[in-house]
């Protein structure tokens, strides 16, 4: 997985979280993960399809997903509200709809699917050219965890893969 | 929340009304809070394009605020649609993903403006203003500071 892929969904975790939470972000450890994803807490799934092809994972324990979801919505929450998980894929939603906004503006085509919660405690095994990479965000409600695993779709995109590149 | 001066329908007087348009409900909740920070007031809400269609014909708002991405019916089809039947329905996409081509695709048929989220009141706020255009006035209120 070429970092190329995964700068901009840095960025837009970055720029979302700290909008949301007025305070800044740090990016923690950042680690492989090549064994099957397990889940920390209230997790909420994308699927990209198209030139860049994969899925990514935003990650939040319970209490740290009730601090987001309330400062998001600017009211406390209980944190079993419906209301919580509901935030953790919307905050999903935005931070992979920034990041797809910059790689489409690099030349990649492909289509966002809307967030799904994630409520298995395993998914599935990643595949060599499908490997996760893990991300720790930092943040003043606690740590925000997104697991990205992408590959350029073969048939489609190294001409477009290069010249993104190459256009940078 | 920032305070903003209360935007008000020019004819009458009274709160402009809104349409939100979200397959997620915590935005939609983001969004009415916001909009009634403006002073406007929620004249109904849809979870898809194909509810976002019916709920116009039945509430006619003075403003939509429309997601992108959604099941059943996009927020694109949909204000192509409501604005195919209502040529000044005014509808402002609100969505995540925004790239050149759904920001032109969306203006194309028929929406009037498009702001990213995560939604800035500001901004919004202003996008507003110019959206209604001589069908708005400002109102004046103790207190609001925008």
């Amino acid at each position: 997985m070429k970092m190329e892929l995964i700068q901009p969904f840095i960025n837009a975790a970055d720029a979302v979280l700290a909008q949301g939470l007025q305070s800044p972000i740090a990016i923690g450890s950042i680690s492989m993960e090549e064994e099957a994803y397990r889940r920390k807490g209230i997790a909420a799934l994308i699927w990209l399809t198209g030139d860049i092809e994969g899925r990514i994972v935003l990650d939040l324990d319970s209490k740290t997903a009730t601090k987001i979801a309330s400062e998001f919505g600017g009211t406390q929450l209980p944190e079993s509200d419906q209301l919580v998980r509901e935030a953790v894929c919307e905050l999903a939603n935005q931070v992979i709809g920034n990041a797809v906004t910059t790689l489409n503006d690099q030349g990649f085509r492909f289509r966002v699917h809307p967030p799904v919660l994630h409520t298995s405690d395993h998914g599935t095994k990643n595949s060599e050219d499908t490997e996760a990479m893990v991300m720790c965000f930092e943040t003043t409600a606690g740590n925000v965890y997104m697991n990205i695993a992408l590959r350029y779709c073969e048939d489609t995109n190294l001409p477009r893969a290069a010249g993104a590149a190459a256009g940078r | 929340m920032e305070q903003f001066a209360p935007v008000r329908r020019s004819k009458d007087g009274q709160p402009v009304r809104y349409l939100i348009v979200d397959d997620s409900v915590f935005a939609r909740k983001n969004l009415t809070r916001i909009i009634e920070a403006f002073g406007g007031q929620l004249a109904g809400e849809a979870g898809d394009g194909v509810m976002a269609v019916s709920e116009y014909e039945r509430t006619r708002p003075d403003i939509v605020l429309m997601d992108i991405t959604m099941p059943q019916m996009e927020g694109i089809e949909a204000a192509e649609k409501i604005v195919q039947k209502h040529p000044d329905a005014r509808i402002v996409m609100v969505s995540s993903v925004g790239y050149q081509e759904n920001i032109v695709a969306a203006l194309q048929r028929g929406a009037r403006h498009f702001v990213q989220k995560p939604v800035k009141p500001e901004v919004l706020y202003e996008v507003i203003k110019y959206v209604l255009g001589d069908d708005a006035s400002v109102a004046s209120a103790a207190g609001a500071g925008a």
